[in-house]
C-alpha cells in the first residue's frame, strides 16, 4: 500500500479545504428512506405484501372470471367437489364456491378496512386532542379511556350487534365503537413523548408557531405509529367479523363473508370438508400476511415500538 | 516482558449494509502497575479495542488481524472457554454506565459472589465475607446491610463502586475501565477516580482507562495513548503527552481543555468531524481537520516515529523532509 | 402502593358500573320481548301481563335499572328465560367448572410451551430453530381460534378418531378444546418472550456477566431468564382476553357445557337476564385479572416502582 515514493515536494502545505472538514462522506438518507430500504430487505414482508396484493386482486376480479355468481342456487348441482366446472366446488344450495369465496373475501376486507379507517379517524383525533390540549381536558379524556380500556372489546361488539339490525354497517360501527381506544392511547403517548423532545423544544425556542410545530414535527413523527397500528387493526377486524359470523351473530346467509363461509363449511365438516378448508385457507393467508407485513413495518420504521 | 501486549490489532463491525473498520492497526503495551489512558473522541475505536482484547465484541464484531499477548500467553487464538477463565479473574472490566451494568433483579451481594464462585475455590461463607469486605474496600457504608439490597436502591456513584468491587473481586492483573466516570455527576467522577487510584496501590493491578476526557488523565495515568479514526496517533508518558505533544490532534485536544486562567471567553474546538470508518481515508485520518496538513498527509498513512524511548507520534511532521521544509521557511 | 391499588379498585368499580349500565339500557332498547312471539301472543292480555310482571318487565325502565343494580350487588342476576326460570346465578355456577378446566389447561400448556419456545428462539437467534418458532407464533397469532378448533376436530375426531369431539363426558373431552385455545397462547407468549429476551441479551449487565467469565448457559439461567420472563406478566391480560373470547367459539364447537357456549346460546335466544349476567361476569373477571396482574408486577420486580419516574 505504502509503495509510493516519498518526495520532498509532497511536504508542501496542502490547501485547506473548509468544506472537506465538515464533509459527510455518505449520502444522507431520511428516516423514511432508511425504513423503506430495511423493509425491502425483509423478504418475508415483501412476500407477504405480494400475496396480499394477489388476494385483493382475486377478491375483486375473482367473481368476474367465474361463470357463476355468488348467489344463484342450482339444486341440480349441490355439494359438487372442486373440479373444472366449479373450481372450489359448490355448497349445499349448489352455489359456486369460487365466486362466494372471493366475494366473501371482498366483503371481509371491506368491513375490516372501513372499520380500521374509522378507528384511525376517531382514535387519532381523540388522542391528539387529548395530548395537545393537555391539562384538565386531557385528564378527563384519559379517565374516560381508562374506564373504556377495562371493558373487553368483544362484549361491547356482541351487545351492539344484538341491538342493531344485522348487516355490514352494523358490524363496522360496532367494531369501531370499541376499537378506537387503543389508537387514541398510542397517539397520545407518542405526541406527549415528542412534545418533550429536544427538537420540538428547539423549534419552539426558534419561535415556530404551534400550528407549524404540529404540522411539521408532531404529525410526521406520529405517522409511523399510526400506520403500524392500522396494520394490526385490519387483521383484528377481519378476525372479529369472521368470529361473529361464525358464532351466528354477524352476517347471515345468503350474504357471504369469510366468517359466514367458514361457518357453513363447518356445518358439513363430516362430508364436505373442502367447504371449510377453502375459506379457512384464505382467512389464514390474509391474517398471516398482515401480521408479517405489520411486523416488518414496525421493525423497519420504528425499532423501539415492540409489544 | 510486558504484562499485556497488543500488536497491530484490526477489528471490523458489520452494520446492516456496511462494514465499519473500527480499529485499524492498534499496538501498545502495558507493564505491571502501569495505568494507561486511551484517549479519543466517540467513535475513535478505543472501546472496541479493549472489548476486542477481552473478546467481548458484539456478534457483529470481528478481529481481522493482530495479536494479543497477555502475561506471556498468546490469547489471540484462545477459545471462548479459555477466555472465560481469564475474564473476571485475571483481566476484568468496569463499564461506562453503572445504571445499566448491574442486573436489576439480583442483589448486589449475589452479583459480587457470582464472580468469586466462578473463579475462586471458596466456601459460601468465605464468599459472603469476601463480598462484604469488597464492599467496604470500595467505600460503601454499612456493607452488611447493603449486601442484600438491589441495584435500584443505590445511587449512580454507589453502583459504580459495586461494579468496581465486582471487577476487583479476584485481584485481576489488568483492570479495564471503559469510561468509568462519564455517566456520573462531576463531583462523583473525582471520587471514583481517586478510589481507582488508591485501590490500584493496594492490590497492585494495572489499569487501562478509556476516556474521552483528557482532563481526567493527568492525575491517574502514567502513560497515554491518543486514538483517532481507529488508530493510535500519539503515545507517551503522561508528561510527554501533556508538555511535549507533537501530533496536531493531541495539541488540539489539549487546547480544548477548558482552563480557569483562560479569559478569552470562548472554548477552543477542533473544527470538523471525525472520518467515516466505513470508507476510511487512505492518508492520515486527521488530515482533513489538520491546520498543518501537507500534500502527503492525504496520500499516505504516516508511520509511527519515535521521538524518545517512550514517545511516539504518527505524523508526517516528524519526517526529516518536513523538518527541512519547516526550517527553510523560518530562515 | 396502597394508594395505587385503591385507585385501581375505584376504577374497577366505575368500569363495572359503566358496563352494567350500558348493557342494561342496550338490552332494553331491543325490539321485541325475550319470549317466543308466537306463544306469547296466543295468551290473553292478562296472562301476558302476569308473565311480564313476574319478570319485572312491567315497571318503568329506570326502576328496573336500579332494581337490577341492587340485585347485582347482592349477587342476584335474575332468572333466565331460555332455561325456563332458573336463576342465572345457578346456571352460571353449574357452567363454571368445565370452562375453568378448559381455560386453565389452555393457559398452563400455553405458558409452558410458549416460554420454552421463546427462550430457545432468542437464544438460538437467526437459526432454523428460531425461524420455526417464529412461524409457529405468526400462525398462532393469525389463525383464528375457531379455525384451529375446526381443524383439530376434523383431524383428531373425524379422520383419526382419537379424541371425543362433540360431547362432554370425561376428562378426554377437555383435551381438544384446551389444545385449540392454547395454540394462540403459545404463540403470544413465545413471541413476547423471544423479543423480550433478545432485548435483555443486549443489556449492559449481560456484557458485564460475560466480562465476569460466565458461560453462556449461566448467563442465560441467572441473568437473562428472570429478566425476560417477568414482563410476561404484562401480557397475561391480553392472554386472558384471548382465552375468554376464544372460549365462546371453541366451547360451542366442542359442545363444552361451559360459560362460553352458554353465552352464545343465550345471545341467539335473546335471553336478556342471562346475557346481562354473563356480561357483568366476564367484565368483572377481566378487570379483576388485570388488577391482580398489575399489582403482582409491582410486587415482584424491584425495578418497577410506582413513583413517576420509571427507572
Amino acid at each position: 500500500m505504502q509503495n509510493m515514493e516519498v518526495t520532498k515536494d509532497l511536504f508542501g502545505p496542502a490547501e485547506a479545504d473548509a468544506e472537506e472538514r465538515e464533509k459527510i462522506s455518505r449520502p444522507t438518507r431520511s428516516g423514511f428512506q432508511d425504513g423503506w430500504i430495511r423493509l425491502k430487505q425483509n423478504k418475508g414482508s415483501v412476500v407477504a405484501l405480494a400475496i396480499l396484493l394477489v388476494l385483493v386482486a382475486l377478491a375483486f376480479a375473482g367473481p368476474a372470471v367465474a361463470r357463476y355468481d355468488y348467489y344463484t342456487t342450482d339444486y341440480g348441482a349441490i355439494f359438487q367437489a372442486p373440479g373444472p366446472a366449479h373450481w372450489f366446488g359448490t355448497d349445499k344450495f349448489g352455489r359456486d364456491e369460487w365466486s362466494r369465496v372471493w366475494y366473501g373475501t371482498r366483503i371481509s376486507l371491506l368491513i375490516a378496512v372501513v372499520a380500521a379507517g374509522l378507528d384511525l379517524l376517531v382514535g387519532v383525533t381523540y388522542g391528539s386532542v387529548s395530548a395537545l390540549l393537555g391539562g384538565r381536558v386531557d385528564a378527563v379524556m384519559q379517565r374516560i379511556v381508562e374506564v373504556l380500556i377495562g371493558i373487553p372489546n368483544l362484549i361491547i361488539v356482541i351487545l351492539l350487534m344484538m341491538v342493531m339490525p344485522a348487516g355490514i354497517g352494523t358490524l363496522i360501527i360496532a367494531m369501531s365503537i370499541s376499537g378506537w381506544v387503543n389508537m387514541a392511547r398510542l397517539v397520545r403517548a407518542e405526541i406527549l413523548k415528542l412534545k418533550n423532545q429536544e427538537f420540538v423544544l428547539a423549534a419552539r425556542l426558534l419561535g415556530t408557531s404551534n400550528r407549524e410545530i404540529i404540522m411539521k414535527h408532531l404529525i410526521p413523527n406520529t405517522v409511523g405509529v399510526i400506520v403500524i397500528n392500522t396494520m394490526f387493526t385490519i387483521p383484528s377486524a377481519i378476525f372479529t367479523e369472521a368470529f361473529l359470523s361464525f358464532i351466528g351473530i354477524g352476517l347471515q346467509e345468503p350474504k357471504a363473508s369469510l366468517g359466514v363461509l367458514i361457518n357453513s363449511g363447518f356445518q358439513v365438516i363430516n362430508s364436505h370438508a373442502y367447504l371449510l378448508f377453502v375459506p379457512a385457507v384464505v382467512i389464514v393467508l390474509i391474517m398471516v400476511c398482515f401480521s408479517i407485513l405489520g411486523d416488518g413495518l414496525r421493525d423497519a420504521f420504528d425499532p423501539q415500538m415492540r409489544i | 516482558m510486558s504484562l499485556l501486549e497488543v500488536r497491530d490489532l484490526h477489528i471490523s463491525l458489520q452494520t446492516y449494509d456496511n462494514v465499519v473498520q473500527a480499529v485499524r492497526g492498534v499496538s501498545f503495551s502495558l507493564e505491571p502497575k502501569d495505568t494507561l489512558a486511551i484517549v479519543g473522541e466517540s467513535g475513535s475505536g478505543k472501546s472496541i479495542t479493549v472489548k476486542g482484547i477481552m473478546k467481548l465484541l458484539p456478534k457483529t464484531g470481528r478481529i481481522d488481524a493482530g495479536r494479543v499477548i497477555f502475561d506471556g500467553r498468546d490469547v489471540t487464538e484462545y477459545s471462548e472457554r479459555q477466555m472465560r477463565r481469564l475474564n473476571g479473574s485475571e483481566i476484568s472490566m468496569i463499564f461506562q454506565d453503572p445504571m445499566t451494568s448491574l442486573n436489576p433483579t439480583m442483589t448486589v451481594g449475589k452479583q459480587i459472589m457470582e464472580v468469586l464462585r466462578e473463579h475462586e475455590k471458596m466456601s459460601a461463607q468465605d464468599r459472603k465475607a469476601r463480598a462484604v469486605e469488597l464492599l467496604r474496600l470500595v467505600g460503601i457504608a454499612y456493607p452488611e446491610k447493603r449486601f442484600g439490597q438491589y441495584p435500584h436502591q443505590f445511587s449512580g456513584g454507589m453502583r459504580q463502586r459495586v461494579v468496581i468491587a465486582i471487577a476487583l473481586a479476584c485481584n485481576p492483573k489488568v483492570l479495564v475501565a471503559d469510561e468509568p466516570t462519564t455517566a456520573l455527576d462531576v463531583t462523583i467522577q473525582a471520587q471514583i477516580l481517586d478510589l481507582l487510584k488508591s485501590l490500584q496501590r493496594k492490590i497492585n493491578t494495572s489499569i487501562i482507562l478509556i476516556t474521552h476526557n483528557l482532563g481526567v488523565v493527568a492525575n491517574i495515568a502514567n502513560k497515554v495513548a491518543v486514538m483517532y479514526g481507529g488508530q493510535i496517533v500519539e503515545s507517551g508518558t503522561v508528561d510527554e503527552i501533556f508538555y511535549e505533544a507533537q501530533h496536531p490532534y493531541t495539541l488540539g485536544l489539549l487546547a480544548s481543555i477548558p482552563r480557569v486562567d483562560d479569559d478569552s471567553g470562548s472554548l477552543k474546538t477542533i473544527p470538523g468531524t471525525p472520518p467515516d470508518l466505513i470508507d476510511p481515508p487512505v492518508g492520515c485520518p486527521f488530515a482533513p481537520r489538520c491546520d498543518r496538513a501537507m500534500k502527503i498527509c492525504r496520500l499516505l498513512r504516516p508511520e509511527h516515529t519515535r521521538i524518545s524511548g517512550t514517545h511516539c507520534s504518527a505524523c508526517w511532521l516528524q519526517h526529516p523532509y518536513a523538518r527541512q521544509a519547516a526550517g527553510k521557511e523560518e530562515t | 402502593m396502597k394508594k395505587y391499588i385503591l385507585k385501581r379498585i375505584v376504577y374497577l368499580f366505575v368500569t363495572l358500573l359503566v358496563i352494567m349500565t350500558a348493557t342494561f339500557f342496550l338490552m332494553h332498547s331491543l325490539p321485541g320481548t325475550p319470549f317466543d312471539e308466537d306463544k306469547i301472543s296466543s295468551l290473553s292480555p292478562a296472562q301476558q301481563q302476569q308473565i311480564y310482571a313476574s319478570y319485572g318487565l312491567d315497571q318503568p325502565v329506570y326502576i328496573q335499572y336500579f332494581k337490577y343494580l341492587g340485585n347485582v350487588f347482592q349477587g342476584d342476576f335474575g332468572t333466565s328465560t331460555l332455561y325456563s326460570g332458573q336463576p342465572v346465578k345457578s346456571i352460571l355456577a353449574s357452567r363454571i367448572v368445565p370452562s375453568a378446566l378448559v381455560g386453565i389447561q389452555a393457559v398452563l400448556v400455553g405458558l409452558a410451551v410458549g416460554l420454552v419456545l421463546g427462550v430457545v428462539a432468542a437464544y438460538k437467534h437467526n437459526t432454523p430453530l428460531d425461524y420455526l418458532t417464529m412461524i409457529v407464533s405468526v400462525l398462532g397469532i393469525s389463525v383464528p381460534n375457531f379455525v384451529v378448533a375446526a381443524l383439530l376436530q376434523y383431524l383428531f375426531g373425524l379422520k383419526w378418531g382419537l379424541l371425543p369431539v362433540a360431547y362432554w363426558e370425561s376428562y378426554a373431552s377437555s383435551v381438544l378444546p384446551s389444545l385449540a385455545l392454547s395454540f394462540g397462547v403459545v404463540a403470544q407468549i413465545a413471541r413476547f418472550v423471544r423479543t423480550e429476551m433478545l432485548t435483555v441479551l443486549q443489556q449492559d449487565y449481560i456484557l458485564m456477566a460475560k466480562a465476569k467469565g460466565l458461560s453462556p448457559a449461566k448467563i442465560l439461567m441467572r441473568h437473562a431468564l428472570r429478566n425476560s420472563m417477568l414482563p410476561v406478566l404484562t401480557i397475561l391480560g391480553a392472554i386472558t382476553v384471548n382465552v375468554l373470547t376464544g372460549s365462546l367459539a371453541v366451547e360451542s364447537i366442542y359442545s363444552v357445557p361451559g360459560i362460553g357456549s352458554l353465552f352464545v346460546d343465550t345471545i341467539k335466544a335473546n335471553d336478556y337476564s342471562t346475557i346481562l349476567g354473563l356480561t357483568v361476569f366476564y367484565s368483572a373477571f377481566y378487570v379483576v385479572v388485570i388488577l391482580i396482574i398489575d399489582v403482582l408486577y409491582c410486587v415482584i420486580d424491584p425495578r418497577i416502582r410506582l413513583a413517576p419516574a420509571k427507572e
